[in-house]
């Protein structure tokens, strides 16, 4: 690994300036990702900015219900706060579902969305790849690919976003907030990743130097019932292969809201809003739903070796979205 | 500012204060076992899938080999070496023993200090991906089987004694529980 300076800052502008000391700094947060991508000489840094002390560490509800989750809040407390239970339970079953008890106690709200991908070509400092080295090349396009991309990819690369949680984040309409020297900025979770096209290296629309400093999420009725479910090679602590995020609003048989985003599909969180133009209105059936997810994934353009998915993220649709519209119908006859 | 690559670190591990001199690429894994002759806590895949170790940093547990010592300065540690009460074993521990929760002993600190966080966390009322209700209205779910095998899921056994390690966990939770003037806070077999 090579040598580092270390930094603590308690403050946000603290937390700029230490970073603008040095072109080669990265933050750290959790650092269940960064401390061991450096291990492996992926991450280079000779500065590291700890930002885990900064007071980024609430949860609240604002008064125009708007949550509000620092960026420092780590998993475990996202996971089990009670607001974020009852109204977005999709949101703690996703991060439940990822990495195991003692990382998420350990990650970040903020650093979650800045990991890198699992490829594993990527982790690979004796290959190329496009992501890590620009214009290195993308082994995985003719490779081992069967956990890529099948959505949004490119030749240049196939990599996806590992994340659990912003498949979650992506489904409710999530906007991420950072301060920079110049100011604060927010931007939509839905343009926060930029498109691979021929610049998989630039991963994110955060201007240079910015600080993550929460995320918030709009009040979203239709999130009290909603459900993730995620498919992986074992029971537990594994990245997905595929995963759903989804909320569903159906009143006497018709779709009144749905709220659907794929993980493992794409180098983002996928919010699936062909699907859910194509569900609005529409009859709650079975038949319903896979054409739904037909319509999303009509733009899929799967390698030779991970078609799989486009299967296997048609039939988690068609199983999520049938147990939610029984339980809304359930709800619906108890309460009549 | 001129750029520094070491420092001293104060920790404050098993309740007694340690400063020592650290080089900032050091691991708190490291710091224990090579610095400090804490040999308890145990390396294995030193990339944060195994496990091993697994110690509680400021009362949580987390795995020390993707902890950076530096950054637990001021922190509290608490390693295998440090949850017995002086000749008492920790009721986790003496139920891994009552129950044959290990064979080769490898992963057993980091199992051992996972599971001690693990029913804390459970009796806090986190629920875990095996829950089927996460609303905070459905309370806290019963430790069962599948609950303990999902939430100790960042510990592996190569031994493969995890039948053992399920029923341990379940005594010492329903120990802890009966501590606490709870009952039947699992209905794992063998436990009770």
């Amino acid at each position: 690994m090579r040598e580092f300076d270390y930094r603590r800052a308690s403050d946000v502008p603290g937390a700029l300036a230490l970073l603008g000391t040095e072109p080669e700094a990265r933050y750290l947060g959790g650092g269940t990702n960064l401390v061991d991508l450096m291990k492996s000489g992926v991450e280079r840094p000779a500065l590291l900015v700890d930002v885990r002390e900064l007071p980024l560490e609430r949860i609240e509800v604002a008064d125009d219900g708007v949550l509000r989750i620092g960026a420092t809040v780590t998993n475990s407390d996202l996971a089990a706060h009670p607001e974020v239970r009852r109204r977005y339970p999709a949101l703690t079953q996703a991060v439940l579902a990822g990495a195991s008890g003692q990382l998420r106690n350990m990650a970040t709200v903020g650093g979650n969305l800045l990991q890198r991908t699992r490829c594993a070509y990527f982790a690979d400092v004796s290959k190329a790849c496009n992501r890590r080295v620009p214009g290195s090349g993308c082994p995985a396009v003719a490779g081992e690919h069967r956990n890529h991309a099948i959505l949004g990819a490119s030749t240049h690369c196939v990599a996806v976003h590992p994340s659990d949680m912003g498949v979650a984040l992506a489904a409710f309409d999530a906007v991420v907030h950072y301060a920079t020297a110049d100011g604060p900025g927010a931007v939509p979770l839905a343009e926060f990743y930029l498109p691979v096209g021929d610049t998989p290296h630039r991963e994110t629309a955060l201007p240079p130097g910015a600080l993550i400093t929460g995320v918030t999420l709009p009040p979203a009725p239709v999130a009290a019932a909603s459900r993730y479910r995620k498919v992986r090679e074992r029971a537990s602590y594994a990245f997905a292969i595929g995963s759903v995020a989804a909320a569903l609003d159906v009143r006497d048989g018709v779709v009144h809201d749905v709220r659907l985003a794929f993980g493992a599909v794409a180098s983002r969180p996928w919010r699936a809003q062909a699907a859910e133009r194509a569900l609005i209105g529409g009859p709650a059936t079975a038949e319903a739903f896979g054409a739904a997810a037909d319509a999303e994934l009509t733009a899929a353009e799967p390698l030779p070796g991970n078609g799989y998915k486009v299967t296997l993220i048609r039939n988690l649709v068609v199983a999520v979205l049938t147990e939610l519209a029984e339980e809304s119908r359930q709800t619906e006859e108890a309460t009549r | 500012m001129a750029p520094s690559t070491a420092g001293a670190i104060t920790l404050t591990i098993n309740g007694e204060k340690h400063t020592l001199p650290v080089d900032n690429r050091t691991t708190l894994l490291d710091a224990l076992r090579e610095r400090l002759g804490l040999t308890g806590t145990k390396k294995g895949c030193d990339q944060g899938q195994c496990g091993a170790c697994t110690v509680l940093l400021g009362g949580r547990r987390v795995v020390s080999c993707l902890q950076l010592a530096v950054a637990a300065e001021g922190r509290e540690v608490t390693t295998i070496e440090g949850v017995a009460d002086g000749e008492r074993l920790h009721p986790v521990q003496q139920a891994f023993l009552d129950l044959d929760g290990f064979q080769c002993g490898y992963c057993t600190p980091g199992q051992i200090c996972s599971a001690i966080a693990a029913i804390e966390e459970h009796a806090a009322g986190w629920p875990s991906a095996a829950t089927t209700d996460v609303r905070p209205e459905a309370g806290i779910p019963p430790l069962t089987a599948d609950e303990i095998r999902e939430r100790m899921s960042g510990n592996l056994c190569r031994c493969g004694a995890y039948v053992s390690i399920v029923q341990a966990v379940a005594r010492a939770a329903e120990d802890s529980a009966r501590t606490a003037g709870r009952t039947d806070v699992t209905d794992v077999e063998g436990a009770a």
